[in-house]
């Protein structure tokens, strides 16, 4: 170790370097040999291909072993935080990116990558499968969508049948005086599905309605809490986290497939879901991959990027990540159609609108409902 | 001194200066006249408002209820004592996520006051505040009780006999010996809560927000980048102000003292004054710590036969590809190398800072090194995405970033809890062994070390529970098969259905057991047992 000598400051860049670099090799070789899983690994050897994405994104081991073999390339996965972080630092690192696919950028978050040139055109193989209704920038083809999930107010069965009550199917229903005091959402500055129900409303009641229609809701007693974990295991009185903290809100505003979440991961499984979704209150959310545009292994990346859309993937998706697959044919599981009913014609914005409204929405909307 | 200089200015000065320039420069041109435009919005100067008055209202009530318990740990000896001062630094590790949970059981709708006494105090600062008690009690405790223990307890009876009060003698004697740790520790609590984050969002809801919530929507959210630098720049400006009252108060202040062995000095209570002082301690803590911590372990166990803790096993959840058990040995691995990294880092610049021909450019240093604490996370995180991305320095996806960016927290602890110790170390000591022959590597083995020994011990810990429970750089590299307990627990709490929410409650209380039992053995770490004289010759 050096010994601490006075400090003239002439150390040059150099010194400080070759001191850093000393310093992180004594640690390699101190730090018990951890398993030197992926240090230096670059892209250079071409055969290794880098998906970054969001904290959520799940697989299943064998899915992407096929790919492997099947491909050749090694698939490196990073996981750079929450879906805003994680679209926004690979535009500060757009330049010299991470990886060579990003996954996980969503509808809301879409033109913001596009205007900064995020992707580089790339039409997968397979994408003639895709359903129409989830395509997005066709003429450049700069993103591919890989799934797709609606964002619901769930309730809690228990609660409406035990107060006669008929649970609540539609934006219109949650601000009649029946459902006071019972619905709890997420902060729209910081939370994905809060902010999708905020678009949500946007969308049916237009420029001019929704913020009369949150008004209403207000004075209905909606709560907010800051998070999705927080609205959905403290507050929601369906969840069972919920059950343990004696939670009293039978609404929240969550996701389609959280009912068939809470069957699969119910022990023992009980033969219908505890919560239902209210089918007319959704927002549809799609997520998009694309090639990066300064991706070091192009033709790995086109590669990875065929094989997400691909049926394999698409068909593992749902009972890891709970969103539904966006191509013809590809079979959901059973436990999806019976346990969580589809939305009925979920609300849309167009991703230029919604880029061009969002924060003015988000700020009226914080200072009409928070303050 | 080269060593941490240059790892503040490679993993911390360079990062933030960077993202912070990338914020404030558009075309080449740097855009001064945002940081007027962006503290003109009185939302802004609200939120700046808010933070300071909650951080030093945190403070205040940290160091009242935290100070008896020092000295009870300090001076006192009873049984279990060693096991209580892990337990109240375990709050320390958990995940916020986690201690708005077991708050909200605590101060919430059905929680503990509100069946004793129907009162609730979720989404009031009145949870903030306690929630921030809870989390730096430790600090607090062991800064401050570390020293303690270590002060010759005949200097305060020494001027009882010459006819002082007992309040007198320890206003006179004690308190002057103790003012640089009780700053040292008051400078760490108020800059924790000041970046306080997830403890402001999930305890106070969501109209209350931090300078820290403030940049992480501005980075995260909007994308607003010189927005986010501007309160980079504002958040540096009232911890430099902070530092600089803190240096300011210090400095006057630090002396030499008689150090002696801590084993020495605690005494079993006597009297009813001493007994019900302990007694109050422990109700505190009883209360304060133990019993939120209490409200997971009990959902943890929720599901007959340990299920929760089985499911733990298996790697069929699909979060993670691994079974989420993994996760402690990732945890315990990455909290040993930051660990190492820290003492290395912070050992050297305690011992530049103390030596006395450490000149004024040395002394800035000492505050240089606390700033990490006082920085938001998602900038540092940023920083390092666009400052080390290229040879030699390219570590944004190697697993060493982590525990780097760990110490980087760890530092300020190591230095501050070693600081007081050394700096109270009579030079004259270390002369005479000087002059009597002794190399200077020996001189510190056989002066120093003994009695900052157990001042390394009480760093050591804090860098390790900092590491085991850090969670914003892990979320930023933590590969789907290497997660750690803190980011494993988000992830599953992050899911709906019972098992998630089991898995996560139980996780949880691994990571309470493995901090407890890490920090057990720490304080049980004895050195050469001949080593173990008292600083006295």
């Amino acid at each position: 170790m050096s010994t601490t000598s006075t400090i003239r400051t002439t150390s040059t860049t150099r010194r400080i370097t070759a001191v850093v670099a000393a310093t992180g090799l004594g640690l390699v070789v101190a730090a018990c040999g951890s398993s030197g899983s992926g240090s230096g690994d670059e892209g250079s050897g071409s055969r290794t291909v880098t998906l970054v994405s969001h904290d959520s994104f799940a697989y299943t081991k064998d899915v992407l072993k096929e790919f492997e073999k099947k491909s050749g390339y090694k698939v490196r996965v990073l996981k750079d935080g929450d879906a805003g972080q994680a679209v926004n630092k690979a535009i500060l690192t757009k330049d010299n990116p991470q990886g060579d696919v990003f996954f996980g950028v969503d509808n809301t978050l879409l033109s913001r990558a596009l205007d900064n040139g995020l992707f580089q055109s790339y039409e997968a193989k397979g994408s003639d499968l895709i359903k129409p209704e989830y395509r997005a920038d066709q003429d450049k083809h700069r993103v591919t969508p890989i799934d797709s999930g609606d964002i619901c107010v769930n309730y809690d069965k228990v609660y409406f049948s035990e107060h006669d009550l008929a649970p609540p199917t539609s934006f219109d229903d949650l601000i009649k005086p029946a459902y006071k005091d019972l619905l709890v959402t997420e902060n729209a500055s910081t939370s994905s599905p809060g902010l999708g129900f905020l678009l949500g409303t946007a969308a049916k009641y237009g420029d001019g309605g929704w913020q009369d229609y949150w008004k209403k809701l207000k004075a209905n007693g909606v709560k907010v809490v800051d998070g999705w974990e927080q609205a959905y295991n403290e507050e929601f009185s369906g969840s069972a986290g919920g059950k343990k903290a004696k939670a009293d809100r039978p609404l929240v505003v969550s996701y389609a497939s959280s009912p068939p979440a809470e069957v699969i991961y119910a022990d023992p499984k009980p033969k219908t879901a505890p919560t239902g979704v209210a089918t007319g209150t959704c927002f549809r959310q799609v997520e998009y991959a694309g090639l990066l545009s300064n991706a070091k292994n192009t033709e790995g990346g086109k590669a990875l990027i065929d094989f997400l859309v691909g049926e394999p993937f698409q068909e593992d998706m749902p009972l890891n990540m709970f969103v539904y697959p966006v191509v013809e044919g590809a079979a959901v599981p059973e436990s999806f159609t019976k346990y969580g009913p589809a939305a009925e014609n979920p609300e849309t914005l167009d991703p230029a609108k919604i880029a061009d409204n969002r924060d003015e929405w988000v700020k009226s909307w914080t200072s009409l409902v928070l303050k | 001194m080269a060593l941490p200089v240059a790892f503040f200015g490679v993993f911390f000065a360079y990062p933030v200066a960077a993202i912070t320039a990338r914020g404030l420069k558009t075309d080449g041109v740097w855009r001064f006249g945002r940081i007027w435009d962006v503290l003109a919005q009185p939302d802004i100067r609200h939120v700046l408002w808010f933070t300071t008055w909650q951080a030093l209202a945190s403070t205040a009530l940290t160091l009242l209820i935290a100070l008896p318990g020092a000295y009870v740990f300090a001076r006192f000896d009873f049984r279990g004592k060693q096991i209580l001062r892990a337990v109240v630094t375990v709050p320390f590790v958990l995940p916020t996520v986690v201690v708005g949970t077991a708050f909200l059981a605590l101060l919430g709708r059905g929680g503990l006051l509100d069946e004793l006494w129907g009162v609730r105090l979720d989404t009031t600062v009145w949870a903030i505040l306690l929630a921030h008690v809870f989390f730096n009690y430790a600090v607090v405790v062991r800064t401050v009780g570390g020293l303690w223990s270590q002060l010759d307890p005949r200097q305060e009876e020494a001027a009882r006999m010459l006819g002082a009060s007992r309040f007198a003698a320890w206003r006179t004697v004690t308190l002057p010996a103790l003012g640089p740790a009780v700053a040292a520790a008051a400078l760490m609590v108020f800059l924790f809560t000041f970046t306080s984050f997830g403890v402001v969002q999930i305890l106070g809801g969501p109209t209350f927000s931090t300078l820290e919530v403030e940049i992480y929507r501005q980075t995260s959210e909007i994308f607003d980048l010189s927005t986010a630098a501007v309160l980079t720049l504002v958040q540096f400006v009232a911890v430099g102000a902070i530092l600089a009252v803190h240096a300011w108060t210090v400095r006057r202040r630090e002396t030499a003292l008689r150090l002696v062995d801590a084993a020495t000095t605690a005494r079993r209570p006597h009297g009813a004054g001493q007994w019900a002082l302990l007694a109050g301690v422990l109700a505190v803590i009883t209360v304060l710590l133990v019993l939120p911590l209490a409200v997971l372990v009990e959902r943890s166990l929720d599901a007959p036969g340990f299920g929760y803790y089985k499911a733990l096993t298996s790697d069929e959840g699909g979060l993670f590809l691994v079974p989420p058990i993994d996760a402690v040995g990732n945890s315990l691995r990455y909290a040993l190398a930051a660990t190492a990294i820290a003492l290395l880092i912070g050992g050297l610049a305690a011992a530049a800072l103390t030596r006395r021909d450490a000149g004024r450019l040395v002394r800035g240093f000492d505050a240089l090194l606390m700033l990490p604490l006082g920085v938001s996370a998602v900038t540092v995180g940023f920083g390092f995405l666009i400052a080390l991305d290229e040879p030699p320095l390219d570590l944004r996806s190697t697993w060493i970033l982590v525990p780097l960016a760990q110490a980087l927290v760890g530092v300020p602890f190591v230095v501050r809890t070693m600081l007081p110790v050394l700096r109270a170390v009579d030079g004259r000591l270390r002369e005479a062994a000087s002059v009597l022959g002794a190399s200077p590597w020996r001189v510190w083995r056989e002066v120093d070390l003994p009695m900052v020994r157990r001042a390394l011990l009480i760093a050591a810990g804090f860098a390790f529970a900092v590491s085991l429970g850090e969670f914003g750089a892990t979320v930023f590299i933590a590969r789907p098969d290497n997660p750690t307990l803190p980011v494993a627990v988000a992830r599953l709490l992050g899911r709906a259905g019972e098992l998630n929410y089991g898995q996560a409650m139980a996780l949880s209380t691994i990571l309470m057991l493995v901090c407890a039992v890490a920090l057990l053995l720490l304080e049980r770490l004895r050195t050469d047992p001949r080593s173990d004289r008292t600083g006295e010759f």
